[in-house]
């Protein structure tokens, strides 16, 4: 990034010799030592484990903690250097017009160039049956981000239980599937319906709460799923979930070595990477739909009505806005794409069980569509992007993979704030469409 | 009735470990108005101080009981308040004046890193302690059903109400429960009536931390167990008593807290041990649908 | 009752708790004027706005709203969004309520919106790209563009209306309110914030919307300069109570409306009353 900044009031008076820096970067980092060292002393310090009789047992670990803390005293020194060089935090970037009118060219570009290359994945990555993996989780999560994008971004009603649809669409594909033997394409709008209504029953009560009672409520809706789920076993197979879930055909032709299976009817060599190619077409289909019907909705009544929403209840009201059903649409809205998202997370699985739809896959959908800048279709496919692949880049690490996630979601927050994309661009113009800066457009308050 | 009775002991010691949990909800949503999800995961951590802290002692001879429970309750309550400070100072600081969703996913990050960093120091398996109060009192012996109170249950109940009492004197009387008010109130005017507003919000996360923790230790000493898990559920369970006693009231927060323990423990005993939780979330909804702000919570007046 | 009246409120009263806000008021306004509704700061004209535009349930009394077509419609049974749906009752607030995050036009197409919902086919319609939809959002965006150029804010119909000056905020905002093709507009304190050579043009403004548009304006206004010129009528409270009614020039001569407004000290009332001419 380039530009000038706008320095804030420095910390240190202008006369402030190197010395009196240094000495104050060691203080700093000598306080935060010490504070490490209070806070490790007893985790890190000592272990503790069940021994063979079920006794408790502990062994100390001191040079373990001496590392640690030694590691905080480097790192608060390298933190406050690299505050001294970057300038103070919270400093505003001015990007000068040249420039920003060379990012805006580059973000027009971008979308296409993406979504070619989305294209080209299977062409490319035919050999790597593992990024094509990849690139079929990342699309899941962009059709995911894209549909909570609808509840949140759009019509700033905070949904802290989005998995419940995900869960709903999952569970309505695979039991009338193998109870039914329905075909994925006859479920897969029945998945979306059957969301849609579980969005309506449980906004409809609950819609007037505003804020964090809406956050809280959306929260239990979706822990409620997961425990009934795990404990309606008769129907949902409990904890074990639900297996042999068909896989999905190319419109009633199954893709299987079988002789009626697509690759016999083509004549060509039969390849489970087929299965795999086909699916990824498939969630991108779907992903590009939510993104379509997204976009098409900004412009029509329905979706205004949501951003107005966002922005101002009151004055909706005022507008003769129905601010309950206007709300129970965007909530059955998002539900929809979460019970095809989820329907479709089925089929490729081709089991599924109530681990996968625990709250920090909601936690994980929810900072996808802040990260990628609240209402921005372009952001939240970046931020899917960016967070899911950066997610598998630390599978080495094991354990310690949630550990990272989770400082890098601090981390990313305290960087973007507002996400990696904070301009709304209008739905409707009459000169020329320009973008909105986000410190203007609201949160919403619901 | 007898059975009904031993219901109520054990809903209310369950409620009084939510109700101390949900204060630290509750204080730091009235001052920044904002979900500390790492909450129920500072909570754990308390635990975890607690169970170590307590090993250490036992190892090192000390035998008098209600010493090693009072060192182990000062320790938990300074280190994990060290903790509740750091999260703030880490984590939710930078992003005080900013939009209302980043220090919520902030506080999300964090609770993945607490969690995460108990169960790569600790270990993922279930850490079990033997009881350490042990005894009670036989309450009622009515042909084979037996009411007893134990004297764990004792120590939870007394040490809850004991530091409420403390807690309800330091927001009514003393300088900082006046700057937290303030605060609550209207931040740029308390800053410039020169009250401290980063250092009351600090001591607002040290508080409710230090109450977590006491909550992590009762926890430890009731069911004598502690996971790196545990923090999520409690969390959850703690908030939903927050928001149910009214966001951002003190008293709700407890009454939550209660409400929460009574209606876990009578479903289970009445219905289904399994369904509890869906009991106590679905309560929590209905709750929600007729008193849109909780049960003592300010009702939220529209200014037009 | 007088055919010619919009709006007659009768004997409306609203109690917060123990606190009376308005009792017992009973006043009218009529077709294409401009009512004012002036007073002392707390006298209950912002309550009284909002019992008749669904924000307030009224604790007792009647609003008894009358279309051109004779269709009368009762406000205190409608609530919420159906007061400016059906009852075609719009207003501004005292704090300005635009979208910030959207733009001018924008912001006067979310007031066509049950217009458009109509339209949109509910929004399958719109969806398809149906052509009828097509010619009503244009006709919509026409509609906003005339309110646009009426408001001189044409130019600026892509900037968002977090950006405009506060003066543009305040017209924008009537702009949107007249978008939903009201047949009575309230307006709480338009002039407040603007300079004498805005609040000129604002008069100007209301009087065109009454003139040119037939629509009927109900004002609260502190702004004495505003409510003399413009008001075809005005309607004094104080205390939650109608304490004078009549022309501008009656009210103003009234030593009730004095009093109440600079106490017993009416030298000075008489030059702030004097001021507004």
């Amino acid at each position: 990034m380039t530009g000038e900044r706008v320095t804030a009031p420095t910390l240190e008076p202008a006369s402030a010799s190197r010395g009196s820096i240094a000495a104050f970067i060691f203080k700093k980092a000598l306080i935060s030592a010490l504070v490490a060292l209070v806070l490790f002393s007893l985790m890190i310090g000592i272990r503790t484990e069940a021994g063979p009789t079920g006794q408790l047992i502990y062994w100390t670990r001191f040079p373990e903690l001496a590392g640690m803390v030694a590691a905080v005293f480097a790192g608060s020194i390298a933190v406050e250097l690299l505050r001294l060089w970057w300038g103070p935090v919270g400093t505003v970037m001015v990007v000068p017009p040249k420039v920003q009118s060379a990012l805006a060219l580059a973000r027009r570009a971008i979308a296409p160039l993406l979504l070619i290359f989305t294209f080209l994945v299977p062409v490319i990555f035919y050999q790597q049956r593992y990024i094509l993996d990849l690139g079929i989780l990342v699309l899941t999560y962009v059709m995911l981000g894209w549909g909570l994008n609808v509840v949140v971004g759009l019509a700033g009603l905070l949904d802290l239980g989005y998995v419940a649809f995900y869960a709903v669409g999952a569970y309505s594909y695979a039991l009338l599937a193998t109870n039914f033997g329905l075909s994925f394409w006859i479920c897969l709008p029945l998945a979306g319906i059957l969301a849609a209504l579980w969005g309506v029953m449980l906004g409809f009560p609950v819609l007037r709460l505003r804020g964090d009672y809406l956050a809280i409520v959306t929260l239990a809706f979706g822990e409620i799923i997961r425990l009934v789920i795990i404990n309606w076993q008769s129907l949902t197979g409990g904890p074990n979930g639900v297996s042999g879930i068909p896989r999905p055909t190319l419109f009633g032709i199954p893709l299987t070595p079988a002789d009626d299976g697509l690759a016999a009817k083509l004549g060509i060599e039969f390849s489970p990477t087929h299965r795999i190619v086909f699916l990824f077409y498939l969630i991108l289909a779907l992903a590009l739909l939510t993104n379509w019907v997204t976009i098409r909705l900004r412009r029509l009544p329905i979706g205004r009505a949501w951003e107005a929403l966002r922005e101002d209840e009151v004055a909706c009201r005022a507008l003769g806005i129905n601010i309950t059903t206007t709300k129970l649409t965007a909530f059955a809205t998002g539900a929809m794409f979460g019970g095809f998202a989820g329907a479709f997370f089925a089929t490729r699985q081709g089991f599924i069980s109530p681990e996968s739809f625990t709250f920090q896959e909601s936690a994980l959908v929810l900072a996808i569509v802040v990260l990628g800048g609240m209402g921005s279709q372009l952001g939240v496919a970046l931020a899917a992007l960016a967070m899911i692949g950066g997610f598998e880049l630390f599978r080495g690490l094991d354990q310690y993979r949630m550990l990272v996630f989770g400082v890098a979601m601090v981390l990313l927050m305290i960087w973007r704030p507002r996400g990696l994309i904070g301009h709304r661009a209008p739905t409707v113009y009459l000169e020329h469409s320009q973008a909105i800066s986000s410190d203007l457009v609201k949160e919403g308050h619901g | 009735m007898d059975y009904f009775a031993q219901q109520l002991i054990n809903g209310l010691v369950l409620g009084s470990i939510y109700g101390l949990i949900a204060i630290g909800y509750t204080m730091v949503y009235g001052i920044v108005g904002m979900i500390n999800f790492a909450h129920g995961d500072i909570f754990m951590i308390g635990g975890f101080i607690a169970l170590i802290s307590f090993l250490v002692l036992v190892s090192l001879g000390l035998t008098a009981v209600p010493l090693i429970l009072l060192i182990v309750l000062l320790v938990s309550m300074a280190i994990t308040a060290l903790y509740g400070w750091t999260v703030e100072r880490i984590a939710y600081r930078p992003l005080r004046h900013s939009f209302r969703l980043a220090p919520m996913l902030s506080a999300i990050g964090m609770s993945f890193v607490l969690s995460n960093y108990s169960q790569v120091a600790q270990g993922a398996r279930v850490k079990p302690v033997p009881p350490i109060i042990t005894g009670g009192y036989t309450l009622l012996d009515n042909e084979g059903f037996v009411v007893r109170l134990s004297n764990v249950q004792i120590v939870v109940v007394i040490t809850t109400i004991v530091l409420l009492a403390i807690f309800t004197w330091l927001v009514a009387r003393t300088r900082l429960g006046r700057d937290m008010r303030a605060c609550e109130q209207d931040q740029t005017m308390a800053a410039l009536l020169g009250v401290d507003v980063d250092r009351t919000i600090s001591m607002t996360f040290v508080i409710g931390a230090a109450l977590a923790a006491v909550a992590g230790m009762m926890y430890l000493l009731y069911y004598g167990l502690v996971d790196f898990f545990m923090g999520f559920v409690a969390g959850i369970k703690a908030f939903t008593a927050a928001v149910l006693g009214g966001i951002g009231s003190l008293p709700g927060a407890m009454l939550g807290g209660l409400a929460i323990g009574l209606i876990e423990t009578m479903w289970s005993a009445y219905f289904s041990v399994e369904y509890k939780d869906v009991a106590a979330f679905s309560i929590l909804i209905v709750v929600l649908i007729f008193m849109p702000t909780g049960l003592l919570g300010r009702p939220e007046v529209e200014k037009v | 009752m007088r055919v010619n009246c919009i709006l007659s409120v009768d004997h409306l009263s609203m109690r917060f708790g123990g606190i009376v806000a308005v009792n017992d008021l009973s006043f009218t306004a009529e077709r294409r004027k401009i009512t004012a509704l002036i007073g002392p700061n707390g006298a209950g004209k912002t309550t009284v706005f909002n019992c008749i535009t669904g924000f307030y349930k009224p604790s007792g009394g009647t609003m008894r709203l009358t279309h051109d077509d004779g269709r009368a419609i009762q406000l205190e049974r409608l609530n919420d969004f159906r007061i400016s749906k059906q009852a075609k009752v719009a207003r501004t607030f005292q704090n300005i309520r635009l979208f910030p995050g959207m733009t001018a036009l924008e912001n006067l197409m979310v007031a066509q919106h049950n217009a458009l919902m109509r339209a949109s086919g509910l929004t399958f319609l719109g969806l398809i790209g149906a052509p009828s939809w097509r010619t009503a959002e244009k006709r919509a965006i026409d509609l906003a563009t005339l309110w646009l150029k009426r408001i001189g804010l044409l130019d600026r119909a892509d900037d968002a209306a977090g950006n405009l000056p506060y003066g543009d905020q305040r017209r924008l905002e009537i702009a949107r309110a007249m978008c939903t093709e009201p047949a009575l507009l309230c307006l709480d304190e338009p002039a407040a914030g603007l300079n004498a050579r805005e609040s000129a043009g604002l008069s100007e403004l209301l009087l065109s919307i009454r003139d040119d548009h037939g629509a009927s304006i109900l004002l609260i206004e502190h702004d004495m300069s505003v409510v003399m010129e413009i008001s075809d009528h005005v309607v004094v409270m104080d205390y939650g109570v109608k304490i004078a009614e009549g022309s501008p020039r009656e009210v103003r001569d009234d030593p009730r409306v004095i009093a109440a407004y600079l106490g017993a000290d009416e030298e000075e009332a008489i030059a702030v009353m004097e001021s507004g001419t």
